[in-house]
């Protein structure tokens, strides 16, 4: 049987057994992930082991999606699903920043006002409810990020690669793959050295500033969020990446290059939550 | 004319090296497979976790500890809630979508095949986390299936596997959602718009929405207790400036949909049963579907009526108080047109009939009890007592789980190719419906009388509805193994099923043979408007 | 006042056991009356509670009227249109009239329940102007309370479950008040407005009574409010209801409403108690008092989770019967028990116990059991240890 692009027939794939082995990853880090945070042998080692079987199950699968997508097999209605399936996850993914920004509001607007009311006095005598808060019970100072250094940088950064990224897929769409791989390449990198800033930013905020994790529920917040955008920033750089070595090998055509639109999507995503995380996070 | 098309594929060889035996099952693509995956699991997950259910009631037949420690019964509650809705009621009506929603909307299959394999085989190892958390050090958690902090901060290893478990089975069901929602918005035979595919098509488009919409937020919601308990974080501790409070709001702003997303299907699925065996079109399709709509909406504005005793602002408790009340209109919506689409039918009661009879009866006394725990003021003398037990087994049990039976009596012979035994079919409706209100209408009283709920030994003026309700418990426990038997025997042998063996069944799925072949509808089939609406 | 003299219930001495005998034989012959088949809520003994009840029995009449105007049309249809009695199917299947109809109607009805439910609910949380305040604290597993204002102001103890281990092991008959009752009740008096600060030490608990309609969480770190005025003197009974680990089904409620005199009397007798029982830091204990103190304390505030074998409920609960760190230096004992052992169950107890007791706890956790080290723990060092 035949699934020629452009059969009105659907590409159901055949038999793989990827799934299970992305399941036996997950399994594998679940327990490393469990015995390492209580300090019990070997869990460092089933983590390790569970990273590299989810590895080899996203190349192997992943590979297969793109030989499949090169072999011509996806008609005009997979290449739909695929953009319907995108958009949810990317929705799914706001989502769980949502639960952050969520918390984030939650203890700004509510719990810390509230432990600093008269009403807990009787608790918290003498707190004041002031943002940024290490909380009631903190003993040491700390000196919150401040907007207008390092981040704005990165702000900067994240911008600018949005453009690029942008300028590539001009490229792509005009047929230009010297614009389309230069314009990669420099997200790539603008990429990268977001996260470096971020390391740096992270390193000064524990060498200088007292920031940590543990500082109250303000270090919470903000490594929680600045963490989880970071290691999307990462997924996306990936991601990039590879975007960029298909496009190299020529994948991709003005016409159809899902692949490349989803990354572009996904980028913008990270782009537009890095703009919350700057205005909630570190300027207001 | 379909079925003579599609017939000729039924093959497994389909691409000339398919796999068989176990390998087949765990590589598969078929959304047929991956269904009947899907509904084993669910069904012995509903044994494990009924089994606990049972250690919960042998251990409140009478007031004292008999049978298991405090802190075991506490597991014992967690896991039987965690792996009642998880891993048994979830997976179930996900079973259903995969196996029906193509053969409703006419697609070779789902949206994404091999993912939706993932999607399945993602839920064993979350059951192993939890079940599994019963043997180490500490046991499972015992927090209840609310994991509310500080208490699950204190919890030991068990607790960090739960999380996990929470995790995966998130991921499970995002991917699972992102491919019912592809499919359905994707793959529908041309000339089926979206205001002519079958109800159940729709119930599963809003509760993919709102899987994708809250999954994430309970992650979310695990990920900071697990920061809290490993790395110093202070979301939940009000030392820090966090708020244990605050870990309720977000569980619940996932929680509250959860109990849609548990209900929705299961009105899918009732809303075909009813037409057919009524031999009349549902009544009403139009307002059906801005019900759905309206349910999905609203449930995310209502979480706090889980709250109201926590010190929420008297602002806080009214302004939710009205938005749950609201919840009650399209709600009823469903349960006029139900009503009214039986009326001047020509109805015959088979099984699939009476349970979704049985749902109905039921599921309403539920929703009329959720009416008086909304009424804040009333609330606070119910909210922790059996009342609230009461009114979600009656939704959830008697809600979704009878509906799930409807459904499966409904589409057995179109999955096994036989008609199942009717007699035991009906025998398994009868001994239910009676033992399951032998078991649970005396919670009402027990909830009106002040008895909280999770606990282990009780004041001795709660003895005698404990007992009964104890009684009934083990009954319809003990009635559910019947559904072995009836599967078996119908996927062994029994009267040959026709490929439309209710006559007054309508839709897509019934112009295939029985059994459905293992591939269907490789070309989209003509849509017929007199099958619309299923 | 019986109150006042009774002392801790968790012990397993003789007395106890002749008293549990007596209590049992009492029970059997009040069986019948104790199980009720109680259908409603409880009696409403304060005005919230009545608001309560009176909305409840209303909402309850309106859905059991739904109910049966729904059933009954659908009882109808099963029996005259039935397949087997041969009617035909009709093919109507929309009516924008009725639709409309059965969407606004249902609205009308919860508008108009939404009115009385207002208002009561306004009531129920004005804790405005109270007579009196009283801060309960929950604890794993039992309730502190400390009398804020009014004669009482300034009395501090704990409530703890009264009911003997045996009796919930089935190795002694139950009382009648099985589970549902403490050694120091809550005392206030009737016809006052009583203001409850509801906060924790460790875990969400709950504080409740269902009989004023009184159901508050108490949660760590914050303080909630609510109140009563309870119009009739008796004993009133709830229960936490809030899961809180291990025992919470074992942390009642119990509140004593008395006269205003009866009253009065009650706060004179435990100020003066309280006087005698000062605590006197420099005080020199010897190894037998402190033994017979400190067991005293271990079995109100540690055995629910050491046990009174001093075997705990491994590997939960440790076990301090022969535990390192037990027989290792005091210092290190003394420090776990004043500050605890943050992200466990492990309270820090210096905030509950004074120097005295904490003395005496650690004391006797080293001589009991195999742990015979024959040391004893003067105030004073505990007293030192504080804060470091
Ligand atoms: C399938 C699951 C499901 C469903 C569908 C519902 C439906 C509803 N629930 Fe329920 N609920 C749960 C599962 C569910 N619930 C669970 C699991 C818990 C406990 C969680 C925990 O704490 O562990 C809970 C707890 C819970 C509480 C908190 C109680 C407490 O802890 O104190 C409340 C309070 O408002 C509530 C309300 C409602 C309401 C108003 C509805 C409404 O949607 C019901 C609407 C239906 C009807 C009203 C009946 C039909 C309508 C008519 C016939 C029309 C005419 C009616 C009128 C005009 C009134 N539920
Ligand atoms: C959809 C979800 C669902 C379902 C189907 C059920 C089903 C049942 N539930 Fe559950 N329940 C919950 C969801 C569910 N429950 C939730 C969310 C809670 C709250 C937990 C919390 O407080 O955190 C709860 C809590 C809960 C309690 C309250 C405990 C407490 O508060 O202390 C009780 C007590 O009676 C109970 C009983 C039952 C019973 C008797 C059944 C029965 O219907 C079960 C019938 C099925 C069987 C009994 C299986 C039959 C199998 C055998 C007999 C053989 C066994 C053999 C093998 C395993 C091989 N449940
Ligand atoms: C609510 C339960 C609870 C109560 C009540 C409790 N403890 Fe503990 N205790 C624990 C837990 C849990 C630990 C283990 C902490 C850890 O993980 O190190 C512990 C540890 C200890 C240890 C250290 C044991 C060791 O070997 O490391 C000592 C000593 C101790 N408790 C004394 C007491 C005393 C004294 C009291 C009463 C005044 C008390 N505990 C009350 C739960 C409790
Ligand atoms: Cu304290 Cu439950
Ligand atoms: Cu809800």
């Amino acid at each position: 049987m035949s699934h020629a692009a452009g059969s009105n027939r659907y590409y159901v794939p055949e038999p793989s057994i990827w799934p299970l082995v992305g399941s036996g990853a997950l399994l594998l880090l679940a327990f490393g992930a469990v015995l390492s945070m209580n300090s019990i042998a070997n869990g460092g080692l089933l983590l390790l082991a569970g990273f590299v079987v989810l590895l080899i199950m996203l190349f192997g699968w992943f590979g297969r999606v793109i030989g499949e997508s090169e072999g011509g097999q996806y008609n005009i209605q997979v290449d739909r699903s695929f953009r319907w399936a995108m958009s949810w996850f990317i929705f799914s993914e706001v989502m769980f920043f949502a639960a952050f920004f969520g918390a984030l509001f939650y203890v700004r607007v509510l719990a810390v006002p509230e432990l600093g009311s008269p009403a807990q006095a009787l608790l918290w005598d003498g707190f004041v409810g002031h943002w940024p808060t290490a909380g009631p019970a903190a003993k040491d100072s700390f000196t919150p990020m401040h907007a207008w250094g390092l981040p704005a940088i990165n702000t900067a950064l994240l911008l600018s690669s949005g453009v690029t990224i942008t300028w590539a897929h001009w490229g792509l769409i005009a047929g230009k793959r010297k614009q389309l791989i230069l314009g990669l390449i420099l997200t790539v990198l603008l990429g990268v050295t977001f996260l470096g800033v971020q390391i740096y930013e992270y390193g000064e905020a524990y060498s200088h500033l007292n920031l940590k994790m543990t500082t109250g529920v303000y270090g919470s917040t903000f490594y929680m969020l600045t963490g989880f955008h970071g290691f999307h920033v990462t997924l996306g750089a990936t991601m990039l990446a590879v975007i960029l070595v298909r496009s190299i090998k020529g994948h991709f055509t003005a016409e159809r290059h899902f692949a490349f639109e989803a990354v572009a999507w996904y980028w913008h995503f990270v782009d537009v939550v890095w703009l919350g995380l700057f205005v909630v996070v570190y300027w207001l | 004319m379909n079925a003579s098309h599609t017939a000729h594929h039924d093959d497994l060889g389909h691409h000339g090296h398919a796999p068989t035996g176990i390998m087949r099952w765990i590589t598969t693509t078929n959304h047929k497979d991956i269904g009947t995956m899907y509904l084993w699991f669910s069904f012995i997950m509903f044994l494990v976790g009924g089994a606990m259910s049972l250690v919960i009631r042998a251990e409140l037949m009478q007031p004292g500890i008999q049978y298991v420690s405090p802190e075991f019964y506490n597991q014992m509650l967690t896991l039987h809630a965690l792996i009642m809705v998880f891993g048994a009621i979830m997976p179930a009506f996900v079973g259903f979508a995969n196996w029906m929603l193509p053969l409703m909307l006419g697609a070779p299959d789902m949206a994404f095949a091999r993912m939706n394999n993932w999607s399945f085989w993602l839920l064993p190892p979350a059951a192993i986390l939890l079940t599994g958390s019963l043997f180490v050090p500490g046991g499972a958690a015992g927090t209840g299936w609310t994991l509310y902090p500080p208490l699950s901060v204190q919890m030991g290893i068990g607790m960090d596997m739960a999380i996990f478990a929470v995790h995966i089975l998130g991921m499970s069901s995002i991917m699972g959602s992102i491919n019912i929602i592809t499919t359905i918005l994707n793959l529908r035979t041309p000339g089926m718009t979206l205001m002519k595919m079958p109800m159940f098509a729709w119930t599963w488009l809003v509760t993919a929405f709102l899987l994708i919409a809250s999954m994430p937020i309970l992650a979310g919601a695990v990920t900071m207790l697990l920061t809290d308990r490993h790395f110093g974080t202070s979301f939940f501790a009000a030392a820090g400036g966090g708020d244990p409070v605050l870990f309720q709001h977000i569980f619940w702003f996932f929680g509250h949909p959860e109990v849609y997303i548990i209900a929705l299907p299961a009105f899918g699925v009732v809303s075909h049963v009813i037409p057919a065996f009524s031999r009349k079109p549902l009544f009403g399709y139009v307002s059906m579907v801005y019900a759905i709509a309206a349910i999905g909406l609203i449930s995310f504005f209502v979480w706090a009526h889980h709250m109201y005793v926590t010190g929420i602002p008297l602002t806080g408790q009214l302004y939710f108080m009205y938005a749950t009340l609201l919840i009650a209109v399209p709600t009823g919506v469903k349960v006029f047109n139900w009503v009214t689409t039986m009326w001047r039918g020509a109805l015959s009661f088979e099984t699939p009939m009476l349970f979704a009879l049985g749902f109905l009866f039921l599921f309403t006394i539920g929703g009329l009890t959720g009416l008086v725990l909304a009424i804040t003021a009333v609330d606070i003398q119910l909210q922790d007592t059996y009342y609230v037990v009461a009114h979600f087994h009656y939704v959830m049990v008697a809600g979704a789980l009878f509906s799930a039976y409807a459904g499966l009596y409904y589409w057995l012979p179109k999955w096994t190719g036989h008609m199942y035994n009717e007699s035991l079919g009906k025998l398994h409706f009868w001994l239910s419906i009676v033992f399951f209100n032998v078991a649970f209408f005396p919670q009402h009283f027990l909830g009106l009388a002040g008895m909280p709920r999770r606990i282990p030994d009780y004041a001795q003026q709660f003895t005698d509805f404990n007992m009964v309700s104890g009684i009934g418990a083990f009954g319809f426990g003990f009635s559910q193994l019947l559904v072995l038997v009836v599967v078996f025997q119908a996927m062994k042998g029994g009267a040959k099923a026709a490929a439309k063996p209710w006559d007054g069944a309508t839709g897509l799925e019934w112009t295939v043979p029985s059994p459905a072949p293992h591939h269907t509808f490789e070309d989209p089939p003509p849509f017929d408007q007199a099958t619309a609406h299923g | 006042m019986a109150i006042s003299k009774s002392k801790s219930c968790r012990g397993w001495g003789s007395a106890r056991l002749a008293r549990g005998l007596t209590a049992g034989a009492l029970a059997l012959g009040t069986e019948l009356a104790v199980a009720a088949w109680e259908l409603n809520l409880q009696p409403p003994v304060s005005a919230g509670a009545r608001l309560a009840y009176d909305l409840h029995t209303m909402v309850m009449w309106l859905i059991v009227v739904i109910f049966v105007g729904v059933f009954g049309v659908l009882s109808y249809s099963l029996y005259a249109h039935r397949k087997s009695k041969g009617h035909k199917p009709a093919d109507f299947h929309d009516n924008t009239t009725v639709e409309i109809l059965w969407t606004v109607v249902p609205f009308i009805i919860l508008v108009l329940i939404a009115f009385p439910a207002t208002t009561s609910l306004v009531a129920m949380r004005d804790t405005s102007q109270p007579d009196m305040t009283v801060k309960a604290t929950g604890y794993q597993w039992k309730w502190g309370y400390e009398y804020l204002t009014g004669d009482a102001a300034g009395i501090k103890y704990m409530s703890v479950l009264a009911t003997t281990q045996d009796q919930i092991k089935g190795l002694a008959p139950k009382g009648e008040h099985y589970l549902l009752e403490v050694d120091k009740p809550l005392v206030v008096p009737v016809n006052q407005k009583v203001r409850i600060l509801a906060t924790s030490a460790d875990v969400i608990h709950n504080w409740s009574v269902p009989a004023f309609a009184v159901k508050t969480d108490a949660v760590p770190g914050f303080v909630r409010d609510t109140w009563f005025r309870a119009e009739k003197e008796g004993t009133y009974r709830g229960q936490c209801s809030e899961l809180c680990g291990k025992d919470h089904g074992f942390m009642p409620v119990v509140v004593e409403v008395v006269s205003a005199e009866k009253y009065a009397a009650w706060a004179a007798e435990q100020k003066k108690l309280m006087a005698a029982g000062a605590e006197d830091v420099s005080k020199v204990w010897t190894l037998a008092e402190q033994q017979a103190h400190g067991e005293k304390v271990y079995t109100t505030n540690c055995a629910a989770c050491h046990q009174p074998t001093g075997q705990g409920l491994p590997p939960a609960f440790p076990a301090l019967d022969g535990s390192k760190l037990v027989k290792g230096p005091k210092q290190a004992h003394i420090q776990i028990v004043l500050n605890g052992k943050p992200g466990t169950a492990m309270a820090a107890f210096g905030a509950q116990l004074n120097d005295t007791d904490v003395a005496a706890v650690v004391a006797y956790e080293r001589n009991a059991w195999s742990n015979k080290s024959g040391e004893v723990i003067q105030p004073a060092e505990v007293k030192a240890l504080r804060g470091k």
